[in-house]
């Protein structure tokens, strides 16, 4: 929807009935769980943050800061998910994101991303980068430039 | 500005309820970071980041908590405890910090109650008052 590279980043997610966990969760009334809000502000801002120093790290969702929730997210809702860069290290960053469906708030989420490269030293992992694979780069080239035009693509 | 050392300390324990997520009477000042407080290796950096937005400081990495090279160099640390140059180095590292106690038996895992509140207080006292 929106990316300024190193500030923000804003990401749709439609919450749909034909999502199969939520007739579980619940049964006759479907709700999208807190968990899976969290998630989906973690892959915006997870993009977010690999991008401001140009997917050099991987990025690891390291700790759940704080996570509340006003409202529901039930299908039918669009969901805008923004997320703010707050600090930006060579180790790791901060983020505080927002939910909100039309003007409903939903949810306020602030993570903490590792850059496990540059602050596991000493630890092995593995050479490729299997945060951000080459499939993936390829979709956000794909999608960036349509952020950053305002033109959807084709 | 002078900032005094109560005002500093409260606002160290404001960073440390909303970044630990613990209660405001848990933190006394010789409740130890990870022993009491529950604190894991990525709260060190979530603390430093708050720390530096609460009070308009920098806080140069590896200053406030030790750094792990100094833990993993054959030069400072003998089966499992920091000899005397490691210790020396740490002294050195971490002004703040009262190592009356460690000293007598620096073994690495003791190493983490060297992290109390009250050392996060005088460090952050002395940056905010120093110059």
């Amino acid at each position: 929807m929106a990316f300024e590279s190193g500030r923000r980043a804003v990401a749709i997610k439609n919450v749909s009935l034909a999502e199969e966990h939520l007739a579980d969760h619940f049964p006759g009334f479907p709700v999208m769980p807190a968990s899976l809000l969290i998630e989906a502000m973690a892959q915006t801002s997870g993009i977010l943050v690999g991008e401001a120093r140009h997917f050099q790290e991987k990025v690891i969702l390291a700790k759940v800061s704080r996570a509340l929730f006003h409202e529901l997210a039930r299908p039918g809702d669009q969901l805008r998910l923004e997320a703010v860069i707050e600090n930006l290290t060579e180790e790791a960053a901060t983020i505080s994101g927002t939910i909100r469906c039309e003007n409903r708030l939903i949810g306020e989420i602030s993570l903490m991303f590792s850059h496990i490269d540059k602050s596991q030293a000493g630890v092995e992992f593995p050479q490729e980068n299997f945060v951000f694979n080459e499939s993936f780069m390829s979709l956000l080239q794909f999608y960036l430039k349509d952020a950053q035009t305002g033109v959807p693509n084709p | 500005m002078t900032i005094s050392q109560e005002e500093i300390c409260t606002k160290v324990r404001e960073t440390l309820v909303d970044a630990l997520g613990v209660d405001d009477d848990e933190i006394t000042d010789d409740a130890t970071l990870m022993g009491d407080l529950g604190a894991e290796s990525i709260d060190f950096l979530d603390i430093v980041f708050r720390l530096e937005k609460a009070f308009g400081i920098k806080i140069p990495r590896e200053e406030l908590f030790p750094p792990e090279n100094l833990l993993n160099d054959p030069q400072y640390v003998t089966n499992g405890r920091l000899n005397e140059s490691g210790l020396e180095k740490l002294k050195e590292q971490m002004p703040h910090v009262d190592f009356t106690e460690f000293a007598k038996d620096p073994d690495l895992n003791k190493m983490p109650d060297l992290f109390r509140v009250k050392s996060i207080c005088d460090y952050v006292g002395n940056k905010v008052n120093a110059g």
